[in-house]
């Protein structure tokens, strides 16, 4: 068998898992502080419309107590979740890494290669880099999501103070929206990503804890 | 292959105790970590804060339908005799002052139609009218040694501790009218302290005294774990 490559420097690997755990806690953290008030609009109505519309989460998926100890928990586990964001970012930008991982237009067409393979109107895996296509619009949405919901939370935060980026939301109860949005949307790429891991490349799992892989896709780009 | 099993056991207890601390407020180990974050955020607050800018402005017909209430007291709290309350104004001043409702609404009053945010995520539209707090320090002569002020009301001891740049704002005002009528006893009649730049529970109903002090007060949430400073 070959011997495995390097494909994730270290501080890609620690931003991952950092950005894993801080997540999750700001999720379960933010549930406690919704629980406060669980719906969206203003005072009498009209109401957004909402799944989860007046809905108490169960207390095993919350973080805090009561709202007090939530939002403690959400404005403290925010530093390090930014901190990692700029490190990660600043990796990407410096490193050059981001030529692989982010989508660009010329991605378009072997996106939509990946696409027949997925659904079987293809037989060969289309040649790829580090990362296929997909892969990488999917990685590029999420950091996209990460920003959206730094800038959500800071509107909710200083509606006033910074009432112009509340207004480019929509307002404060629109951000809230928006804020409440990025979980389901975090929630649904982690299970898919998880999924497309064990489906797709399970020595991905290695090389994202250890750096080592010993897969079948290449490192470099073609 | 003991690898393996150790990293599978570490992430399976790690998992574990990530779950084991959904419903925990930090314990006594990490409460205070919890809220040394808390000061630090409002060092930021504080930073992010600026006493020229306005809050934005809406027209009278977007008046929220409904506009909650809340007290600590058991029930609403109303005044005896409301003609003997007065106002104390106190503290590291020059000059203490005991106003009437009538000497407040001789001041010359701001009114605005603003956005209330609670901290629990709802927001609603209201008219406030009152007095600058400012106007009420100036009378008084505040103390340059003043760096706080405290709100003490008759609601069962509730209070809140105020930095004095959010308070001099010409926005912060003692307010004795809600939507064009007098206040109403669910919004701190006689007197409430109102802004549109801070959290609801910083705007202290059924106003007895104004504090100037150099040390920081707490307040009712502040105390049990609430943001002090509050601001949005």
């Amino acid at each position: 068998m070959d011997e495995p490559v390097r494909r994730h420097h270290w501080i890609v690997r620690a931003m991952h898992w950092a950005a894993f755990v801080l997540i999750f806690g700001m999720v379960a953290s933010g549930l406690q502080i919704y629980r406060a008030y669980p719906r969206f609009g203003e005072r009498g109505g009209p109401y957004y419309p909402n799944l989860f519309h007046d809905v108490a989460f169960p207390e095993w998926s919350r973080l805090g107590g009561w709202l007090a100890g939530g939002i403690n928990w959400h404005f403290f586990l925010m530093w390090p979740l930014v901190a990692v964001g700029i490190v990660y970012f600043a990796y990407l930008a410096l490193s050059g890494e981001w030529r692989k991982l982010l989508l660009r237009p010329r991605d378009a067409r072997p996106a939509f290669e990946m696409c027949k393979y997925y659904l079987r109107l293809r037989r060969g895996h289309p040649p790829q880099g580090k990362h296929n296509a997909l892969q990488k619009g999917a990685y590029t949405s999420v950091l996209l999501l990460g920003t959206l919901s730094v800038l959500t939370g800071l509107a909710i935060w200083k509606p006033v103070q910074l009432a112009w980026l509340t207004g480019l939301f929509g307002g404060f109860q629109a951000a809230r929206y928006w804020h409440f949005w990025a979980v389901w949307l975090f929630v649904t790429f982690t299970v898919v990503h998880v999924i497309m891991v064990f489906v797709a490349d399970p020595p991905s799992l290695r090389a994202i804890i250890t750096g080592r892989y010993r897969g079948r896709f290449s490192s470099d780009e073609p | 292959m003991s690898r393996r099993v150790d990293r599978r056991s570490f992430v399976v207890s790690a998992a574990a105790s990530l779950l084991a601390a959904c419903g925990w407020d930090g314990g006594r180990t990490f409460r205070p970590v919890l809220s040394g974050v808390s000061r630090l955020n409002d060092w930021v607050s504080q930073l992010v804060f600026s006493s020229e800018r306005r809050a934005p402005k809406y027209d009278p017909a977007e008046r929220s339908r409904s506009f909650p209430a809340y007290h600590i007291s058991a029930m609403t709290p109303t005044l005896a005799e409301p003609d003997t309350w007065r106002l104390e104004v106190g503290g590291l001043v020059r000059t203490p002052l005991t106003l009437s409702l009538d000497e407040l609404r001789a001041i010359a009053p701001v009114s605005y139609t603003v956005k209330h945010h609670c901290v629990e995520g709802w927001s609603a539209i209201a008219t406030w009218i009152g007095v600058p707090v400012r106007a009420v320090a100036e009378r008084a002569a505040v103390l340059p040694e003043a760096r706080y002020v405290r709100f003490d009301s008759f609601d069962s001891g509730y209070y809140s501790g105020w930095d004095l740049e959010s308070a001099m704002h010409p926005e912060t005002i003692l307010a004795y009218g809600f939507n064009d009528q007098d206040l109403m006893p669910d919004h701190g009649a006689p007197l409430r302290l109102y802004a549109p730049h801070k959290l609801g529970y910083k705007l202290t109903k059924y106003l007895t005294r104004i504090t100037f002090t150099a040390e920081q007060p707490g307040g009712y949430w502040e105390d049990q774990g609430y943001p002090w400073f509050g601001g949005v």
